[in-house]
């Protein structure tokens, strides 16, 4: 996980989740933060397909459990693009 | 936090949103707008000055990802967006309930957002087993039920309704056969489309979205995500979502009325490539070919707008001298003088400019757009004016044409023959400005103007505009009396009433019917019961004309004198010293006003000798001498 996907990453959530960015980290999840419902889910999904250009599958989407794993995943579709 | 603090956080929160329309960047945007606008709920009606506007989605899929960017795009226009979502599947109930939570909402506009999946699933699936009778008995269903639906909605609610029209598939069911008739897939498809515009045009605020056209735009294969659509029914790509928004901002604006009545624009790179005052005639880029092809292609878009009542206006740091040799000479250029009803030429900066011609063309500055190619110049516009719309031009020329024809400001969802011929109507105001400014004399003006006045009877032809412009005019108009067209038409029938109404041309143009007078006579004297100009054609002497026309036949019909009152309103002042400066004597005064006498026999009222006037009778037409002494 390198430091800068996981920065985008969390600078996106905390536009979409409306809280400050150093509150939010790697384990950050739906348990954690309050606003994190389905809808909220897909919009941080379409936001970050949108800044990555990337498409993610079904199962990528399931896998999004924090944060952490949703650079996971980002980082995942970047390496097998190049 | 005072109001400029308001104004300072609202125009940063625009320029990140200008920068950056991403998902992200929209639900920032949005949360600081509501936070500032909960922040002064109680103190300041409106610490942004948006324009509130109030829109339904009815929707069969989802919608909520494209709000954020929607709600962000519409405050970048000066619009603050309250969004209500109709719950999944359910806008034939919402629609058909007067007392649906979409009534309760009281919205300005609704989008109908239904994909054909939903609206005709008999023709999106299995469509090869419908048979030829099937087919149309679906499109027939399809039809009857949204004008059904419509109607509904129109007995329920004033508001706009903007209707998606059902998408095409990408690949029909039979593939390319599809495509050889009409009764296929497509052709059914596209069938259903007309039968939907037909019916939107049967009522007032019901529009049409092309959704295929905006499909096509961006590409089907780079619009559609399936996978989304199978999993959470939001069948937009993640990139397309602001296109989306876009879209429906393309509706909103001009309904919420934030559209621009004047396009300003630049000349130099913007207009043509090249810089005229360097590269002269030779060197810029206007034409049929490369490079040139893209400012020409932006000047049919220009051309486009100003078929849609849009004025267009230069304003442009350069030599006078040599813009204009450009614009009235180059053999590339499709835009000319003609076409723009305000010219500014000079070195001085560009927001005084846009100020003049703002008060030249009498509109509020917010009515005005400004188009540059020169980011230094539009930022200082936005900061200097922030009511004008600046057009964000996109770096490569080629592209300058759709940034303009997409622009939101500058759409329009009706077109009036007035708003055809308005740039027609300015563009020979102009001339006469300017030509005025190069006579000496007044006179000598008035004999470049060639007027031609022509007094007619009333007719049915003229009958709606008489009585239209005795309610209408304000400035020239002595007496203020208001009449109906059954009141006009009932005087006409008086024998001891005559009505006059006069028409001008000029070397310019046409100028309509701009003047009415009314008399009746009384024994020895015809008074005048109304004597109106309009303001488009005052102190150009018609005045004069008409007043000599009407002493003259009133003097041929035996009266010794005639009279009129002034009767002043709050608005009316230009017509003050009308009766004193064409020799009449004042004979009393009252409260309500003073009535001014002329004896005919001593009078030496006559028709300038600049105007040629023309009096027809019914159907012939005599012409008297101008300049007869009465």
């Amino acid at each position: 996980m390198t430091a800068s996907t996981f920065e985008q990453v969390r600078d996106i959530a905390s536009d979409i989740f409306g809280i400050k960015a150093d509150k939010i980290t790697a384990h950050s999840s739906p348990q954690t933060i309050e606003n994190w419902d389905s809808m909220q889910h897909l919009n941080l999904v379409l936001a970050i397909e949108e800044k990555f250009g990337v498409q993610f599958e079904p199962e990528d989407i399931e896998e999004m459990k924090n944060i952490g794993a949703v650079t996971a995943v980002v980082e995942k579709l970047q390496s097998a693009a190049r | 936090m005072a109001k400029g603090a308001f104004d300072l956080a609202a125009r940063r929160l625009a320029e990140l949103w200008r920068r950056d329309p991403a998902s992200a960047t929209a639900s920032f945007v949005i949360s600081r707008i509501d936070e500032l606008r909960d922040k002064t709920r109680d103190r300041l009606s409106d610490p942004l000055a948006l324009t509130k506007f109030k829109l339904a989605i009815l929707r069969s899929f989802t919608v909520e990802p494209i709000v954020p960017l929607l709600r962000a795009e519409a405050f970048a226009c000066g619009i603050d967006l309250e969004v209500h979502i109709g719950d999944f599947n359910t806008y034939v109930q919402d629609m058909l309930d007067g007392q649906s939570a979409l009534y309760r909402f009281a919205p300005d506009a609704v989008v109908l957002a239904v994909r054909t999946g939903q609206a005709a699933p008999e023709l999106w699936r299995d469509f090869a087993d419908l048979g030829p009778e099937g087919a149309e008995r679906v499109v027939r269903d399809v039809v009857q039920r949204y004008e059904q639906w419509i109607g509904a909605f129109r007995k329920h609610s004033q508001a706009a309704l903007i209707v998606h029209s059902l998408e095409r598939p990408s690949s029909p069911s039979l593939g390319v056969l599809d495509d050889q008739s009409e009764a296929g897939q497509s052709g059914l498809i596209r069938q259903i489309n007309r039968e939907l515009r037909r019916i939107a045009g049967g009522f007032q605020g019901v529009y049409v979205l092309d959704y295929d056209a905006l499909v096509a735009r961006h590409g089907s294969q780079h619009w559609h995500d399936e996978r989304k659509w199978l999993t959470v029914r939001f069948p937009i790509a993640a990139g397309y979502l602001l296109q989306m928004a876009r879209e429906w901002m393309r509706f909103i604006v001009p309904l919420s009325g934030r559209t621009a009545k004047v396009l300003v624009v630049d000349l130099d790179n913007t207009l043509w490539g090249g810089v005229i005052g360097e590269d002269g005639m030779a060197g810029i880029q206007v034409g049929p070919e490369f490079p040139g092809a893209a400012y020409q292609a932006l000047q049919r878009a220009l051309l486009d707008l100003s078929r849609k009542g849009i004025l267009l206006a230069v304003c442009s740091k350069n030599n006078l001298d040599d813009a204009m040799e450009a614009l009235e000479k180059h053999p590339g250029m499709l835009l000319r003088a003609k076409h723009f009803a305000a010219l500014r030429v000079n070195w001085t900066d560009k927001q005084q400019n846009l100020r003049e011609i703002a008060q030249e063309l009498n509109v509020g500055i917010d009515a005005l757009a400004f188009l540059d190619d020169n980011p230094f110049e539009r930022e200082q516009v936005r900061v200097a004016l922030p009511g004008v719309i600046v057009i964000d031009l996109p770096r490569n020329p080629l592209e300058y044409a759709s940034a303009v024809r997409n622009c939101a400001a500058l759409e329009r969802l009706t077109l009036s023959a007035e708003d055809q011929r308005r740039t027609e109507m300015y563009a020979s105001q102009k001339h006469r400005a300017g030509a005025e400014q190069t006579f000496l004399s007044k006179e000598d003006f008035f004999r470049f103007l060639e007027q031609e006045a022509e007094l007619e009877p009333v007719s049915d032809l003229t009958l709606a505009r008489i009585a239209q412009l005795t309610q209408k005019t304000n400035q020239f108009n002595l007496t203020t009396r208001r009449y109906t067209e059954p009141q006009i038409a009932e005087m006409a029938q008086k024998p001891d009433w005559h009505i006059f109404s006069i028409r001008v041309s000029d070397r310019f143009g046409d100028q309509g019917l701009v003047g009415v007078a009314i008399t009746h006579d009384e024994g020895e004297q015809c008074e005048v019961d109304t004597f109106l100009l309009s303001c488009r054609v005052i102190g150009r002497t018609v005045e004069t004309a008409l007043l000599s026309h009407l002493a003259k036949s009133a003097a041929e019909r035996g009266r010794k004198r005639l009279v009129g009152w002034f009767l002043p309103t709050k608005k009316n002042a230009p017509a003050r010293d009308f009766y004193r400066q064409h020799g009449f004597e004042r004979q009393e005064s009252n409260g309500a006003g003073s009535l001014w006498a002329l004896e005919l026999s001593r009078s030496t009222l006559r028709c300038p000798d600049w105007i040629t006037l023309k009096v027809s009778v019914g159907s012939s037409t005599t012409k008297t001498t101008a300049g007869g002494r009465i």
